[in-house]
């Protein structure tokens, strides 16, 4: 989270009776409803006064068969009374609501750890698709941590029998109940949730009051019923933050916002072009309901339609966007470079997931940097952004528009599975604090007549649309004669061009300065990040400072080109760590930029980094 | 056939010069793409058609780099995706005139998918499919047009595969205005007009001889020899006459075909010749199925059954949404599930 700003540690046991930080995990069958039982969660968290951050971890299949291993859904929230940057390292508690969800996750659990599962889920049949041979709530293996078990099932039928629902249907509020009963242990008000249900379910109130009441059942659990010694009411103090309006808000509708705000200050309505593929489909979900802000959707019939449609848009006078993840950018490819040829402005929303090919859907990974940078055929220059944090990715999407806009060129901005879904606290912008940059058109013919090849001081061309008088001209993707905009083929032409093309893109970094995120403007080690490692990594230079380690941290938005004293900053430190959720793509291109010996640090599981993992590669590196 | 889009655009007076680049045209002498230019630049003044209102988008091929010879705005896009430009430039600007510009190769075999959805969707454009059989800018591969038993470069033993049938696929698709002439005929400037008025896509396809890699192909039909018993041009409300009038299209009502037939003494009626009607579907069906030498090639405006626009639609829809509604960004973002804090803490 941007906002809060005190410094102080992270990792808290839960033997503490009052926690600075606490991590918990929902876990259960993918029907289980576990990302919405998190996503409420969080309000409460949020309006508790904790900072947060989540980390939403589900299989790629919608209904995955009900008890299996792959079926898993998992909800992970990091809250405290200090600054959290990241989904937390480990759980502090876990709530496995089937044994397949306690065999998925229980390795992650934080010894002496707090596991809460649903006994009436632990049957024969759901411990042989789970792959148990022996109940693990019986059979000891579980002695690392606190177990307490018990019927929730049940006791969820039990408080909804009221209502005469059949039995799956009741079942279904087990995770109101259990979030009733998370509810009670962080001492939390119900009010939001119960008002919430109340909004969702207007039309079919009976399952509001089963959903209400298995909710009320599961807090009252918690306050009367006489349990174990593991479960008691912790106190997370509130995290000190500024006065202001507050919201959650996930990646996805960040960048929504962003984008329409970066139209709005363009003045200038936006065209979305946009095809399904997992985790980007949420931006054209949230594109799709704001009409109201000149916005048009428009779902295309596969990626290259998707982008070829925006270019057209853009060529007509919108601001043409796009969005995927990399299957579907690699195949926008050769319409990228079209939108660089055409010299049109774009912004291209990649979300980064696991791959290559199909890879890992709903996993999260950075792998595409090389793709965005270079992927292309020719020499095809393009402005890369990523994307640190939910909230960053806002201004970024804004960042993204101007360039855009300003330079006459797609840009793609990176963000990735995790902060698409991810949601953190956000301080709601002032709108009024963002300078507006309004396109100008070229309306009428310039002295010396019309050049739609011709430059300004960016080296931006102008930018105009059909429909102008006297403008008429032809563009396309054949290269361009300097100025004219003419058909040519002449080598000098295209030495000239492709210089011009690279040149303009290289401009961007005049004026772009790399701050140091942490830390010193020189030293023994830098760690360098890019992207959602931004949590983590944060964390870990914190740690390693607070032991006396000389470690900063730089953490880069601007991905191409690189800011303008990045190289400078860099050759200042003695040693460069570069942590990448891939095999170490910045890693290479900092090498090839600034002849460095920048060393990677690589995770490739479809998962965060942990906090750990980087302050253990920092303390390696300082030995 | 729709008086709304003649009603609702001001005529603009221009003369065919006004429509002509200063880009020297490249393609090959003779090629059949000179007369379609030309069909086009003659007919564009008849529109009334006003060149800052006009963008033509073309894919990749010989017949994509018509947009540089036409003076009004112009998009030489990528291989196949013509239509998803335009889509794109269309919703972003629905006063446009946008004509799409493609082959063959483009506009059905990479670009296939996107024709599909252009006409599904009835996107308001033209699209004018120049179909020459073949793959010219590469050299004369076969095209998927191309006959059976096709020699070329990469078929040297002639090809195998099935041709596609551009006005069946045109029609399969959703298309509510099909239309077939070729290069020279000198109807072609009376069907682009029909395309013209009709609001939605409208399919035009244009046989056009490759006089380097697949010259005179369609000979069978266009020449002036064979035209008579070769061509069967279509006209509203007329009896399906060919050969000058000896023959007519029947329905074979067992077959649920159609048949040729006889007419004695200038009386179809007797030979129960249909009469062409453009709204009717189903026989749209049969004479773009027609096949060729058992039966005339069918030319001119086969189907024309407006309906509603792709754009018209979103720009309707995204109006009504947006009705009553002011975009306040500060609104915007403060949505959600939001809370204040405050010096005592959060609230809601």
């Amino acid at each position: 989270m941007a906002s809060a700003a005190s410094t102080s540690t992270i990792p808290v046991s839960s033997e503490e009776a009052a926690p600075e930080a606490v991590v918990v995990r929902f876990a259960g069958d993918s029907g289980d409803g576990m990302q919405l039982t998190g996503g409420q969660f969080t309000l409460s968290t949020a309006l508790a006064g904790n900072d947060l951050a989540t980390f939403p971890d589900f299989p790629a299949e919608i209904r995955a068969p009900q008890g299996t291993l792959f079926g898993v859904s998992a909800f992970q929230i990091n809250f405290g009374s200090s600054e959290i940057t990241t989904a937390g390292d480990a759980p502090d508690i876990l709530i496995a609501m089937n044994p397949a969800a306690l065999k998925t996750n229980v390795v992650d659990l934080k010894p002496g750890g707090l596991i809460i599962a649903d006994t009436g889920e632990f049957n024969d049949r759901n411990l042989a698709k789970a792959k148990y041979e022996s109940n693990p709530l019986e059979d000891g293996s579980l002695a690392r941590w606190q177990v307490l078990a018990f019927d929730i099932s049940a006791l969820t039928l039990e408080s909804v029998k009221p209502f005469g629902l059949g039995n799956k249907e009741a079942l279904r509020s087990k995770n109101m109940w259990t979030l009733g009963l998370a509810l009670w242990m962080f001492d939390r008000s119900r009010q939001p949730i119960i008002d919430w249900l109340k909004a969702k379910f207007a039309k079919a109130p009976e399952i509001a009051d089963a959903n209400i009441a298995a909710l009320n059942a599961g807090h009252a659990y918690g306050e009367t019923a006489e349990l174990a010694a593991p479960l008691k009411q912790l106190h997370v103090a509130p995290a000190p933050a500024p006065e202001g309006l507050y919201r959650t808000v996930t990646g996805a509708e960040a960048i929504s916002l962003g984008l329409v705000a970066g139209a709005q200050l363009a003045n200038l309505p936006m065209f979305f072009g946009g095809y399904p593929i997992t985790p980007a489909s949420a931006i054209l979900h949230h594109l799709s309901r704001l009409k109201e802000y000149g916005v048009t959707t428009f779902q295309a019939e596969d990626e290259i339609a998707a982008i070829a449609s925006t270019i057209g848009a853009s060529y007509a006078g919108s601001l043409g966007v796009t969005s995927s993840s990399g299957p579907g950018i690699a195949l926008k490819g050769e319409a990228m470079g079209l939108a660089i040829m055409t010299e049109l402005p774009l912004v291209i929303v990649n979300s980064q997931r696991g791959g290559p090919s199909t890879g890992l859907p709903t996993k999260t990974e950075q792998s595409d940097l090389y793709q965005a940078v270079y992927g292309r055929n020719g020499d095809a220059p393009m402005p890369v952004i990523a994307a640190r944090s939910p909230a960053d990715a806002f201004d970024c999407a804004i960042e993204a528009c101007r360039i855009a806009i300003e330079y006459m060129t797609p840009v793609m901005l990176l963000t990735d599975g995790y902060i698409a879904n991810a949601a953190e606290p956000w301080k709601v912008p002032d709108m009024s604090g963002y300078a507006p940059f309004p396109v100008k058109f070229l309306e009428a013919v310039p002295e010396g007549g019309l050049k739609p090849y011709s430059r300004n001081e960016k080296l931006a061309r102008p930018w105009i649309k059909p429909g102008t008088p006297d403008l008429m001209h032809r563009i396309g993707g054949i290269e361009k004669e300097v100025n004219t905009g003419h058909i040519n083929y002449a080598p000098a032409n295209h030495q000239a061009m492709t210089e011009l093309r690279r040149d303009k893109v290289l401009g961007i970094a005049k004026g772009l300065r790399q701050e140091v995120s942490l830390g010193e403007e020189s030293g023994k080690l830098v760690v360098v990040g890019w992207g959602s490692t931004y949590g983590p990594i944060h964390q870990a230079v914190r740690r390693a400072r607070r032991k006396g380690l000389d470690v900063s941290h730089v953490h880069i938005r601007h991905i191409w080109p690189l800011p303008e004293n990045l190289g400078e900053l860099l050759k200042a430190y003695e040693m460069i760590l570069v942590p990448e959720m891939n095999t170490g793509q910045l890693k290479t291109v900092l090498r090839d930029q600034y002849l460095v010996d920048a060393r990677p640090l690589n995770k490739i599981s479809g998962q965060p980094f942990r906090i750990a993992e980087i302050e253990a590669a920092i303390e390696g590196m300082l030995a | 056939m729709n008086d709304m889009t003649t009603l609702t655009k001001p005529r603009v007076e221009t003369s065919l010069k006004d429509w002509e680049t200063d880009q020297e045209v490249r393609w090959c002498p003779g090629c059949g793409d000179y007369a379609i230019l030309k069909a086009v630049q003659r007919t564009l003044p008849q529109l009334g058609a006003d060149p800052k209102n006009t963008v033509f988008v073309s894919g990749i091929g010989c017949s994509s780099r018509f947009p540089y010879y036409v003076e009004s705005y112009g998009f030489h896009t990528i291989h196949g995706r013509a239509p998803a430009v335009a889509t794109g430039v269309k919703l972003a600007n629905p006063e446009l005139d946008v004509w799409i510009v493609t082959g063959d190769g483009d506009g059905l075999s990479i670009g296939g998918n996107h024709t599909m959805h252009i006409l599904r969707r009835n996107l308001d454009c033209q699209i004018l499919l120049f179909n020459n059989e073949i793959y010219g800018l590469t050299k004369g591969q076969y095209s998927p047009t191309s006959r059976e038993g096709t020699k070329s470069p990469s078929t040297p033993f002639g090809s195998v595969d099935h041709p596609a049938r551009p006005c069946a696929f045109a029609l399969g698709s959703g298309a509510r205005f099909i239309a077939r002439a070729y290069d020279v005929s000198k109807q072609l400037p009376d069907v682009l007009k029909a395309a013209y008025e009709h609001k939605g896509a409208a399919f035009v396809e244009i046989f056009q001889n490759c006089i380097v890699y697949n010259k005179d192909v369609f000979a069978d039909f266009t020449e002036k020899k064979n035209a008579d018993v070769g061509q069967l041009w279509v006209e509203n409300g007329k009896p399906l006459l060919f050969d000058k009038g000896a023959k007519g299209i029947a329905l074979d009502r067992e077959a649920l075909t159609l048949k040729v037939v006889d007419v004695v003494d200038g009386d179809w009626q007797a030979a129960d010749v249909i009469v062409h009607d453009v709204t009717n579907r189903a026989v749209a069906h049969m004479l773009v199925e027609m096949p060729f030498g058992l039966f005339p090639m069918a030319l001119g405006v086969l189907y024309d059954a407006p309906k509603a626009s792709f754009e018209e639609a979103v720009v309707e829809q995204n109006a009504q949404l947006a009705k009553g509604k002011t975009p306040d960004l500060q609104k915007l973002v403060s949505q959600g599930q939001t809370w204040t804090v405050t010096k005592d803490g959060p609230a809601l």
